[in-house]
């Protein structure tokens, strides 16, 4: 469903990703892990537009999606979380929904000045939508919050509602549990659960090993800005360059 | 879902029959005058606040868009033509031109935008002052006609040669605009310009275009300007490049700010209130501006919101002080 | 070609103003990221300054000369402290507006203290030169050799004293910097009056030659905001040729294509440089 081929990706002479390829299958939880500064970030990237590849390719669904700007892959529905929580911290929990949920309306100028009946249609469809996606996040009795006045855990899970509300057809989840306690990393994981058996197909880095092994269906490991591995967390468990990668670094597996 | 309390419209409404009744108990035609001027620069205030405080784009050529419309108006009309088609051409220019301005501008961030419309706006006054056939020099233009009169059919007319029929030209053209506003602002549509301001990146990852998001601000914002400076070379009957200078920006600027950045009342009342704050101090003279200079830094550090924004904050105080669980709920939480 | 040479010497006069008052403004713009539009009604204000102590005291060019400097430079302490500082973490947007009502404020200083109309600062060195054909004013010389002397001083600052490497180091990771040790708002506020001294220094070379008015800062500021921007923020060799350079331009255009429309050339090249190159000519490219 979507193919990242032989990407590379140069910064002033260093390399941080070199000829990665690997396949996310429809349906299924991919896990990007690695060391700090592996180049997983750099990947996610990449795949979104945010930097544009020095070489290399990505496709959705056979459709080349690199180079184009980050607003034309998201529309191609590709949605992604940022490793900071990213929100609109000046506005409401519902108007974050609510701009996640945009693109799929054509609320334009004219639309807007006229208040024609497709605008009411929009605007009606936009806020259902961004409801049903509270009720799904846990946080229907904050639609109306500011961003300041929510927990670390519930921005967490706003972030994910902003990239899943317009209905993606793939999720990019950037460490979604990065500064969160045992507890909390447990709900976001079933929540992530939840979304790809809804049918999303989710893709995500994480650091906390034990969380990966039991969410992802397949791990992808990248090094050094390679790709040294990849298969079923069982199969990465005994890979032998994995281990030895981890045993330079951090010492989760 | 964007609805305000009952109170705000009834107050709203108040405000409304109060500007309507004007005319009747306002004490001369000086005041008078000043009234209708502020109305003017309250059109222009709220539409630089579109892109300034909504958008989050420091736009400083907004007294160049405003000049752009009162030296398009003038120049038409003196030709010949009626005001009435002579004022959405003007703002069209207005609009265009800023199109072309924007184009390459707003690929720029922060710092450079600024810059980049500030020296337009020099640009603009520069060649105000200098093209003497197109616009009189320095000297400008003067004895532009006033809005021809429309007829109304069995009733006679519409003229404007009274201060009372400009007045009424003058709000009606404010109502209008801050309808538009309004209605462009509460919406899904307004809720992509505040985007661009809060995290243009996330916008950026959620399909919205930043840069036509922008563009779009920027020339709403200046087809009102261009607006707006139309009907005041209108009604003022002349126009010099001071109308179209950088002072006009900052003056446009200042009521934004004080008047609360990012509220459309706040546009209004900082519009409406210092002109008239500013002729009441006329007896200081020179040191008026000293006094406005210091103000707005001191209101910049201090109130960053502004006067509504002050205001705001005092109520969300009280209301904190009526119902103190609520509140403390939200911040156990946190 | 006389007429070529004159406006040559007359750019390069230009020039030397414009490199010495960007250099101070790209000084304050590297180290604190801050707009300062009001930076060319600072250097208006030290023309009045030195006029003050001329006319008010009966001192002699120098000695006023540098009484102003050291004003300037404590009124540079004093804006960055009250106007600047608090604005540190604030949206960039806020320190534009407090630079404007900082400008306003200085103009309307000037206008309450000194009036609308111009002054001049008699000229300490009303002597003409001949040389290859063209009158030089001795003044408009010491403009161009006293630049480069400051220049220069400014150069070896930077270079080998302590306080210099210093600013360098938080004009490039101000974190990194305040994380070592140094006193962050401490090397702000030096810059800013290091900035606001040369400001002076440019305006008292100057005033004796063209006349000192309340608005004179207004456009000088903004060329040195085009130099900056397009020489790179925060870099001194690129505010330097970048004054020289638009002296230059501003004489030829002004001498062969209009004199009226001798200010649009370097707006509009600001304008048409940033469409193509978003982060200036010698800019980095914004992390």
């Amino acid at each position: 469903m979507f193919l990242v081929k032989s990407l590379t990706k140069h910064f002033d002479g260093i390399i941080a990703v070199q000829d990665v390829t690997f396949t996310i299958n429809q349906g299924e939880i991919l896990a990007i892990i690695g060391p700090n500064g592996a180049g997983k970030s750099t990947v996610f990237n990449l795949m979104t537009g945010t930097i544009t590849p020095t070489s290399g390719m990505v496709f959705m669904e056979k459709v080349r999606i690199s180079g184009l700007p980050p607003n034309k892959v998201a529309v191609k529905g590709i949605a992604r979380t940022f490793q900071t929580t990213s929100l609109f911290d000046q506005l409401r929990v519902i108007d974050n929904l609510l701009i996640g949920y945009k693109y799929r309306t054509r609320i334009g100028f004219w639309n807007t000045l006229l208040h024609t009946p497709a605008w009411k249609r929009y605007q009606t469809e936009a806020f259902m939508r961004a409801m049903e996606m509270l009720e799904f996040l846990g946080l229907a009795d904050k639609a109306e919050y500011f961003i300041p006045a929510l927990s670390q855990e519930e921005q967490k899970r706003l972030a994910i509602g902003i990239a899943m509300v317009s209905k993606p057809r793939i999720l990019l989840l950037d460490e979604p549990t990065g500064g969160l306690i045992q507890e909390e990393t447990d709900r976001i994981t079933r929540l992530i659960e939840r979304i790809r058996d809804q049918g999303t197909t989710v893709c995500i880095i994480e650091h906390k090993m034990q969380m990966i092994m039991g969410l992802a269906d397949r791990i992808v490991v990248l090094n050094y800005g390679k790709k040294i591995a990849e298969g079923t967390p069982d199969e990465i468990k005994s890979n032998q360059a994995v281990i030895e990668a981890y045993l330079g670094g951090e010492v989760h597996v | 879902m964007f609805t305000k309390p009952f109170h705000y419209n009834l107050l709203y409404l108040l405000l409304l029959v109060a500007a309507l009744l004007l005319p009747f108990y306002v004490p001369d035609a000086y005041i008078f005058q000043i009234v209708i001027m502020s109305f003017l620069f309250a059109i222009a205030t709220s539409s630089m606040n579109l892109i300034i405080g909504f958008a989050g784009q420091a736009s400083l050529a907004h007294g160049a868009f405003f000049g752009i419309g009162a030296y398009g108006v003038a120049i038409m009309t003196k030709a010949g033509l009626s005001f009435w088609l002579a004022l959405p051409l003007a703002a069209l220019i207005s609009a265009g031109i800023g199109a072309v301005i924007g184009i390459p501008s707003l690929r720029t961030r922060g710092h450079y935008f600024a810059i980049v419309t500030l020296c337009f706006g020099v640009i603009l006054w520069i060649v105000a002052g200098n093209w003497i056939q197109l616009t009189g020099g320095h000297n400008g233009i003067f004895g532009i006609p006033l809005p021809s009169s429309i007829p109304i059919p069995f009733l006679g007319e519409i003229d404007f040669y009274s201060q009372t029929a400009q007045y009424y030209l003058a709000l009606t053209f404010l109502l209008l605009t801050l309808f538009v506003l309004h209605r462009l602002i509460y919406s899904m549509f307004g809720l992509t310009f505040m985007a661009m301001r809060n995290n243009e990146p996330l916008a950026d990852a959620v399909g919205i275009d930043p840069f036509t998001t922008k563009l779009m601000a920027f020339v709403i914002a200046n087809f009102i300007a261009g607006m707006a400076g139309g009907i005041y070379a209108s009604i003022i009957g002349a126009v010099s490049p001071s109308a179209a200078s950088h002072l006009m920006t900052f003056n446009f600027l200042i009521y934004v700010i004080l008047g609360g950045i990012a509220t459309l009342s706040g546009s209004v009342i900082g519009a409406f209130a210092i002109p008239i704050i500013m002729e009441l101090l006329q007896f200081l003279g020179d040191y008026r501006m000293l006094i406005f200079g210091a103000l707005l830094v001191v209101v910049i550090i201090y109130f960053p919101q502004g006067f509504v924004g002050g205001l705001r904050q005092l109520n969300q105080k009280v209301v904190a002080w009526r119902q103190p669980k609520q509140t403390e709920g939200a911040n156990v939480s946190r | 070609m006389e007429l070529l040479l004159q406006q040559i010497f007359n750019g390069i006069m230009f020039g030397s103003t414009y490199a010495i008052v960007a250099l101070g403004l790209t000084l304050v713009m590297g180290i604190l990221s801050i707009p300062n539009f009001a930076h060319g009604h600072l250097y208006m204000l030290g023309g009045y300054i030195t006029f003050f102590f001329i006319s008010a005291t009966g001192l002699g060019f120098w000695l006023s000369m540098l009484l102003s400097v050291i004003t300037l430079g404590l009124i540079g302490v004093l804006m960055e402290r009250m106007v600047y500082r608090p604005l540190t973490d604030q949206p960039h947007i806020n320190a534009f507006i407090a630079a404007i009502g900082a400008l306003l404020f200085l103009e309307a200083l000037a206008l309450v203290v000194w009036g609308p109309q111009g002054l001049r600062i008699p000229n300490p060195y009303p002597q003409n030169i001949q040389f290859l054909g063209i009158t030089m004013g001795l003044q408009r010389l010491l403009v161009i050799g006293g630049a480069a002397v400051l220049i220069l001083c400014l150069h070896l600052f930077m270079k080998k004293t302590l306080m210099g490497t210093t600013i360098e180091a938080v004009a490039q990771n101000r974190e990194g910097a305040m994380l070592n040790g140094i006193n962050v708002n401490r090397v702000s506020a030096i810059t800013f009056g290091i900035s606001s001294a040369t400001a002076a220094i440019a305006a008292s070379f100057l005033s004796p030659i063209f006349m000192l008015s309340p608005s004179m800062g207004a456009i000088l500021g903004m060329k040195a905001f085009i130099i900056v921007i397009l020489g790179g923020m925060g870099s001194i060799p690129g505010a330097i040729l970048g004054g020289y350079i638009l002296g230059l331009i501003e004489a030829l255009g002004g001498g062969y294509v209009s004199a009226a429309y001798k200010d649009v050339f370097a707006f509009g090249a600001l304008i048409v440089i940033l469409s193509f190159k978003p982060t200036g000519i010698f800019g980095k490219k914004e992390a």
